[in-house]
């Protein structure tokens, strides 16, 4: 498998970590709201298809990546850096995936 | 043995004689032969023993197909077990073995199993070996007396038990365009992709290139193919942008066109060559695939098919016009389509005789039968083999008139004498890697043939893996393949021209030959005919089922001749078309590959060595190193005649009275910059960071987002904006990791700069009641006073020239002091430390002597904070901020993290003064045979000098509430138990006099 | 008579094999049953055995989308063993074991459980104060384990590196004696041919694309072979349980699917009769009855739902695998496949009632799914059948995480990849 890192280019899977679930939302520091707090830890939608995931390139640039990834067939059809995984902005996106 | 060897003939090297043994016999061969062709060449007819049965077999293929001739190669005491003789190129001093039999391949007590032959069928395990319900031999005892004599009986070749004294290696390739296979159609693709100047792969598992074309006998755009197939092999070997590797097999296709291939560099060379490895694992990250993988003959399923003398048709052609070795003096074929024609042909013109060709259909092509006649052979359509004779070489054949549309046999059988039967079922694609990329290979009825699917994955196909029907055609796809990898517009060159017989590509429906007698449809695990029909006729009919019911397909062939024939007994026994009974995955490999070249060069050094700057020095003055993750640390110093408990005890003992040190270069370090660097620590640590002062330390301690303690250290306050965090020496590389999910992910509004900087310090604790003195008989450039350097107080300085960071904190729960300077300078900072200890009696001192310490202090590390623990637990309430959230805070109270039966922390002493043992289990009361209640475990454990007692750390339920109460120590595995008093775990100085004063 | 013994395979063998009857039934499913199970794996088959065998539940259907037998329970290395550190586990993996010592003559079929031991491999001091930790755990527990030296593990295994120059030494190590590894298809078709005799109907290539509803109670399910009610709905599809639980509007659980990788080396003469595990890494092995040396190691370590890994993780296993046995670096690997694995947050499974009323939820195995098979359709029937769990799993609910009481074999957390 190969992911492109923005900021590397294309990388083999072994450089990087992968950090899981990208759909969770961190409750506010502050909050005390057990199942926000429940959902944020513990709960996963372990999507069937197209599931956005963190990955860090712990091997390279150390960054953090948004990949949107087929669980199904693997490939990859989007990737951005984490720090700019808002949906308001538009996070670098480049397409990378099995078939040219 | 009549010696099979041609008079002219084949592509070996005449000239060359090698030498090698078999079975303990010397053979000789020549410069080309595999040891197959070699022993045939020598007359042998009997390579191997049939799994189940022990049959006598002979060779079936000429190829990595091979189910039967496996030998083990034997290298010294090194043993490599089931190596297909088919793909052993002969060396001078080769060793080889025959496998599964006792005492002889010629006589084989095993052969015996043959008398149960129905008893062994399909599934017979399952149904008996059970044994008694009741009695000695109950439960599992019974099947495990059987097992035993069964696992003897079962298995091939024997592993050995001497290391591998071999070298393996990895390499990372990157390419535009992989070509995988170098028949026709592979070297046409790979010419055409070359000349664009694309970087290019060409691979094939044979020595050398050609695939087909070195044994066809065809004629190639005007000279022989093997001429051609040489001539395009030298040309592109010259190219500068083409890696050529042969004796190369591309067994993985994995996600974004990762393949994995094996290179045998030396297994044809008694001992590889300078600088050689064994074998070549190589990872190849390729834009383009071409895959020309070709395809593999399949065999018929008729009674007695196993017999040594039944061969593949193409096989048979193979070591005529290859190998210059005739596999039979008098050949009789037997086919379902037109390709064993050649084979014919071919075997004709080396010298045998054809004693029949056998066709089931009733028609066969122009092309064919002109062929049949050149043979002189007679020529029988609608007919079949229904046995094959013999022993341990064929002696003949029974025909008898075949119906293929409806599989009837009818009319007198006849025999017809043969000692060798070239058979072909058709031809199956080699879609192995395709599916492996992803695809379900797709039926195509006209081919009798599963195909390669839609690519999932960037390949293209040609030749006949995609069903070609000629070499022609092969040669047009790969040029065409060639292009469109290379990105070519399609060459105006003249097409190829291929002088061929036209033979028609279409096999006749498949189909099993009924007679009486065992029909075997995977040779190599003695798979039959009827062991296909006993599993569907107890509903093991979807092919996973099949499979697994009867192993077909499952033996180091990996069913490659053997597939569709037991599919197509299937479909036949449910009365479906062979797409309806289904298809099946393969999967890496598409061939065995070695172990050793998967370990590749970490074989034998399976990760890094970490060691501290001081590492030297350490193993200098007789420190006996421990591995601690990829770390290595000081045990003890011992001194000679010492046990690890006195050394341990002398070190400690000399701390608390004097002073010793030790290094602590391999915590984490972690330099935390930045405006908000205070404020991220303060979310991230259960205690505030944003309130220390420049100069000064804290202790910290970190959760998990699930509230469990995580980790802790000190980190130091540098400057307004920059720390030095520390952590365990376990977690550094996870808690740095998690630092940054934090500010990538988490918030990444916070201006924080993170560096890992555990390597660039080296770092020594030096404690004791003359610590202090040690200090400022060496440092320069500061006071390091109370006032000067107070508890958790920073200052800097000098040792010997050298700049050094010291922090005034205690783990050992003395006066004690980190001293961090640059790593490169740590052993000369680490010497000039115990030059001035020296006549404060200074001792260094290891992790045996630290952990005594710091559980006479009642401190935690990593076997209290196991994943497991809350802050609660730990008694760490304290450092929990009651003023401020951070990580884990929300979740860390949940109703089950403070339930009254956790384990919580305390102190154990033993009364009985004997040694305490880590991962004893703690219980109220009764005897290691009868034990009490179970309520907790002991952590760490240590003799405490300090309080002369053997001590220790314990995890128990209810946690302080026990303390002052007896308990036992309860250590089944280690058969002891012993009464202990549960106490605080601050058995040391709990006011920290010590360290404050 | 037993339908299967030494004397029925010899007169079979002398009517040439003819009267063998199918191992289970192929029937059409009926309107409704008291309880469907969604799943054909080998958790799914026990469950239907024990509704049966145990409870006199016998109007049952098991439902599989594919052919029976086709997720974890043929794609895994075959280990039995109960030889855990936290009660909880050690009780219910110890009532499997104990289960499997019966579970050929239970089933008259011989799923060939052969108590061979398993070793775990040492390496450094504090490494076996961990394994005493555990193997005491298991002695206190009602388990069987023993430390041993490494004089005693060299005896035992031949062919370990356990040269003190080794980058991990083998210092010693933890053997479960009664331990071993079974035929792990055989456990499929032995449980559903028992549970077939019992009346139970297993319903093969059979999708479930729905569940029916009264209401939030759930009340049967919408498959690929028409509606069909039930009183009870147990899904028990490890690997899949996300995508199932959707269908039922359970868009979240504490579960990630992971690829694992298994490897299984050509046939061999007997090499090593324990299973063996590596301490210093991730690397678990045993040698089959046909001879393979059947091996393993982590999981890839990335959701999926495709049987298939990348090849990282196959150099990881194969390094282990040498530096344990360097005599092995010239056997060949035969073959590699993948399993889905539902791993959970804490390492440990969930069986139990609900989520939903009417329905029961068994999943989250993580790798440890076949040696539970027994046990944990034992329990799931047990939950089923009286709406209430057993002891032995009383402790694998689904709130447990969000009350805090975990089962945190690992002390890993809430990251199912280092589970």
């Amino acid at each position: 498998m190969l992911i492109t890192c923005p900021y590397c280019g294309p990388r083999d899977l072994s450089e990087f970590t992968y950090q899981g679930d990208a759909n969770r939302a961190r409750p506010d520091p502050a909050s005390t709201e057990q199942q926000a707090w429940y959902d944020y830890v513990y709960q996963r939608v372990n999507t069937v298809g197209d599931h956005k995931e963190y990955w860090q390139h712990s091997g390279g640039c150390r960054s953090h990546l948004v990949v949107v990834r087929s669980t199904l067939t693997h490939v990859i059809s989007s990737v951005g850096f984490a720090r700019e995984h808002d949906e308001r902005k538009s996070a670098t996106r480049h397409k990378s995936g099995g078939k040219a | 043995m009549s010696p099979r060897r041609a008079a002219s003939g084949g592509r070996i090297d005449r000239a060359r004689t090698i030498r090698f043994t078999f079975d303990g016999r010397a053979y000789t061969g020549h410069a080309g032969d595999t040891l197959a062709s070699a022993l045939m060449a020598n007359g042998a007819t009997l390579f191997g023993r049939s799994f189940k049965y022990h049959r006598p077999r002979g060779v079936l293929t000429a190829g990595i197909d091979e189910p039967n001739a496996l030998v083990t190669i034997l290298s010294g005491d090194v043993r490599e077990p089931n190596i297909p003789a088919t793909t052993v190129e002969i060396y001078d001093g080769l060793s080889a073995a025959s496998q599964n039999r006792f005492p002889s391949l010629g006589f084989d007590i095993g052969a015996v199993n043959q008398l149960g032959g129905k008893l062994l069928s399909a599934g017979f395990y399952y149904k008996t070996f059970m044994g008694p319900v009741v009695g000695p031999l109950k439960g599992t005892r019974f099947w495990m007396f059987c097992e035993h004599f069964i696992r003897r009986a079962a298995g091939l070749g024997s592993a050995g038990y001497a290391a591998d004294d071999a070298r393996y290696e990895k390499m990372n390739a990157f390419c535009d365009i992989l070509v995988v296979g170098a028949g026709p159609a592979g070297l046409s693709a790979a010419k055409a992709a070359a000349t664009a100047g694309h970087r290019l792969i060409l691979a094939d598992l044979d020595a050398t290139l050609g695939g087909s074309a070195k044994w066809s006998g065809e004629t190639i755009d005007g000279k022989d193919a093997a001429g051609w197939a040489e001539a395009a092999a030298t040309e592109l070997a010259a190219l500068p942008n083409v890696r050529v590797l042969p004796r190369t097999t591309v067994w993985g296709y994995y996600d974004n066109n990762t393949l994995a291939a094996l290179e045998r560099v030396a297994d044809h060379r008694l001992t590889p060559g300078k600088g050689e490895p064994r074998h070549r694992h190589w990872t190849i990250r390729a834009d383009t695939v071409v895959l020309a993988s070709g395809a593999f003959e399949r065999t018929l399923v008729f009674p007695g098919n196993d017999r040594p003398g039944v061969m593949l048709a193409s096989a048979a052609e193979r070591y005529a016009n290859e190998y210059g070795v005739l596999p039979g003096n008098n050949v009789a074929i037997f086919t379902n389509n037109d390709s064993a024609y050649c084979a014919a042909a071919a075997l004709r013109q080396a010298g045998a005789s054809i004693a029949a060709i056998i066709d089931v259909r009733p028609d066969i092509s122009t092309a064919a039968r002109d062929l049949a006649a050149q043979t002189g052979a007679e020529l029988l359509l609608g007919h079949a083999v229904i046995k094959a004779e013999g022993g341990k070489q064929l002696t003949g054949i029974k025909v008898q008139r075949f119906d293929n549309s409806t599989g009837v046999l009818s009319g007198e059988p006849r025999s017809i004498e043969a000692d060798c039967l070239a058979i072909s079922g058709g031809w199956s694609p080699v879609v192995h890697l395709a599916s492996q990329a992803g695809g379900k290979p797709e039926w195509d009825a006209d081919r009798q043939a599963f195909m390669p699917p839609p690519a999932t994955q960037n390949w293209i196909g040609a030749g006949a893996f995609t069903g070609a029907a000629n070499t022609e055609t092969a040669i047009a796809e790969g040029r065409k393949a060639g292009e469109k990898a290379a990105g070519a517009k399609a060459s105006r060159a003249r097409p190829v021209k291929v002088f061929a017989p036209a033979l028609d590509p279409h096999p006749a429906p498949y189909r099993e030959i009924r007679a009486d007698g065992k029909a075997f449809v995977d040779l190599q695990h003695d798979v039959t005919a009827e062991d296909v029909r006993l599993a569907h006729r107890e509903g093991f009919v979807s092919v996973e089922h099949l499979k697994r019911y009867t192993t077909l397909g499952m033996a180091t062939d990996q069913g490659k001749t053997s597939n569709v024939p037991g599919l197509a007994i299937m479909a036949d026994a449910r009365g479906l078309s062979i797409p309806e009974a289904g298809t099946t995955r393969f999967r890496p490999p598409f061939a065995a590959v070695s172990l050793g070249a998967l370990a590749g060069e970490r074989y034998g050094d399976l990760r890094p060595d970490r060691l501290t700057p001081m590492h030297d020095w350490h193993v200098e003055q007789g420190a006996r190193m421990l591995p601690a993750g990829l770390w290595f640390r000081p045990q003890i110093y011992g001194d000679p005649g010492e046990t690890v408990e006195q050394a341990y005890v002398r070190e400690a003992k000399a701390v608390r009275e004097s002073v010793g040190m030790v290094d602590v270069s391999t915590l984490g370090k972690i330099a935390v910059q930045g405006p908000d660097a205070a404020q991220f620590l303060d979310r991230v640590y259960t205690n505030m960071f944003s309130t220390l002062a420049v100069g000064k330390a804290r202790y910290g301690l970190m959760l998990r987002e699930d509230g469990i303690a995580y980790d802790d250290g000190t980190t130091w306050r540098l400057g307004e904006q920059e720390f030095l965090m520390t952590t365990t020496t376990a977690n550094a590389g996870k808690v740095m990791q998690q630092l940054e999910y934090y500010l990538d992910i988490v918030w990444p509004e916070l201006k924080v700069h993170l560096t890992s900087v555990s390597d660039e310090w080296a770092g020594a604790a030096i404690a004791g009641p003359k610590a202090r003195d040690v200090l400022a008989a060496c440092v320069a450039g500061t006071k390091v006073d109370n006032e000067a350097l107070p508890f958790m107080g920073i200052v800097h300085g000098q040792i010997d020239g050298v700049k050094v960071m010291i922090c005034r904190l205690s783990f050992s729960g003395e006066m004690a002091f980190e001293v961090y300077c640059g790593a490169g300078f740590g052993t000369h900072v680490w010497e000039a430390l115990m030059q001035a200890g020296k006549p404060f009696g200074i001792v260094p001192y290891g992790m045996e002597a630290l952990g005594t310490l710091r559980i006479e202090k009642g401190h935690v590390t990593g076997a209290e904070i196991d994943g497991r623990t809350t802050a609660r637990d730990l008694y760490l309430d304290w450092m929990l901020s009651k003023k401020k959230p951070f990580a884990g805070s929300a979740v860390m109270d949940r109703d089950g993290l403070l339930s009254p039966s956790r384990l919580k922390l305390v102190g154990v002493v033993s009364l009985d003064d004997q040694a305490l043992a880590g991962g004893a289990h703690i219980v109220t009361g009764g005897s290691l045979e009868q034990p009490g209640e179970d309520i907790g475990h002991i952590t760490a454990v240590c003799y405490s000098p300090a309080l002369g007692k053997y001590i220790g750390l314990a995890l128990v339920k209810g946690g302080k509430e026990r303390i002052g109460r007896r308990a036992w120590s309860c250590d089944p595995v280690r058969k002891r138990f012993g009464p202990i008093q549960i106490v605080s775990h601050h058995f040391y100085d709990p006011e920290g006099s010590r360290m404050h004063g | 008579m037993a339908e299967y013994s030494a004397l029925s395979l010899l007169r079979n063998a002398f009517s040439g094999n003819k009267d063998w009857k199918p191992a289970w039934r192929k029937p059409d499913p009926k309107p409704s049953y008291d309880v469907i199970i969604i799943g054909g794996g080998g958790h799914g088959l026990s469950t239907a055995y024990y509704l049966a065998a145990e409870h006199g539940i016998t109007n049952v259907a098991v439902i599989e989308r594919g052919w029976l037998g086709q997720g974890n329970i043929g794609r895994n290395t075959t280990m039995i063993r109960s030889n855990y550190l936290l009660p909880d586990n050690i009780r219910f993996y110890e009532h499997s074991v104990k289960l499997w010592e019966n579970l050929s003559h239970e089933l008259n079929y011989n799923v060939m459980f052969s108590q061979r031991g398993v070793l775990n491999l040492a390496h450094t001091p504090s490494q076996m104060d961990d394994f005493a930790r555990r193997g005491n755990a298991m002695r206190l527990n009602g388990a069987d384990a023993e430390l041993l030296s490494a004089d005693e593990v060299a005896r035992k295994v031949p062919g370990l590196d356990m040269s003190a120059s080794a980058r991990f030494p083998i210092i010693g190590g933890l053997l479960q004696p009664r331990a071993g590894t079974a035929r792990h298809d055989a456990v499929a078709w032995g449980f559903a041919r028992g549970a077939d005799r019992r009346g139970v109907d297993i319903i093969e290539n059979c999708e479930v694309t729905g569940f029916l509803r009264d209401g939030d109670r759930i009340i049967g399910v919408k498959t690929t072979r028409g509606e069909i009610r039930a009183r009870k709905t147990a899904v028990a599809v490890a690997g899949m349980t996300g995508h199932v639980m959707k269908l039922a509007g359970i868009d979240k659980l504490p579960i990630e699917s992971h690829v694992l990788q298994a490897f299984v080396s050509e046939s061999l003469k007997p090499f090593v009769d324990p299973a063996v595990t590596f301490g210093s890494g991730h690397l678990y092995m045993t040698q089959s009855d046909k001879g393979g040396l059947v091996f393993g190691g982590d999981i890839d370590g990335y959701n999926t739902y495709a049987q298939r890994g990348n090849l990282p993780i196959v150099e990881d296993v194969m390094s282990e695998m040498i530096a344990m046995f360097p005599g092995l670096a010239r056997v060949r690997l035969l073959r590699s496949w993948g399993g889905i694995m539902d791993m959970s947050m804490d390492g440990s499974p969930i069986i139990t009632t609900g989520p939903l009323p009417g329905m029961y939820l068994n999943c989250g195995w993580c790798y440890g799914g076949f040696k539970a098979t027994p046990a944990s359709g034992w329990a799931f029937a047990y939950t089923i059948a009286r709406d209430q769990p057993h002891a032995i799993n009383a402790a694998y609910t689904l709130d447990r995480f969000n009350r805090g009481i975990l089962i945190d074999e690992k002390g890993q957390g809430a990251t199912p990849r280092l589970h």
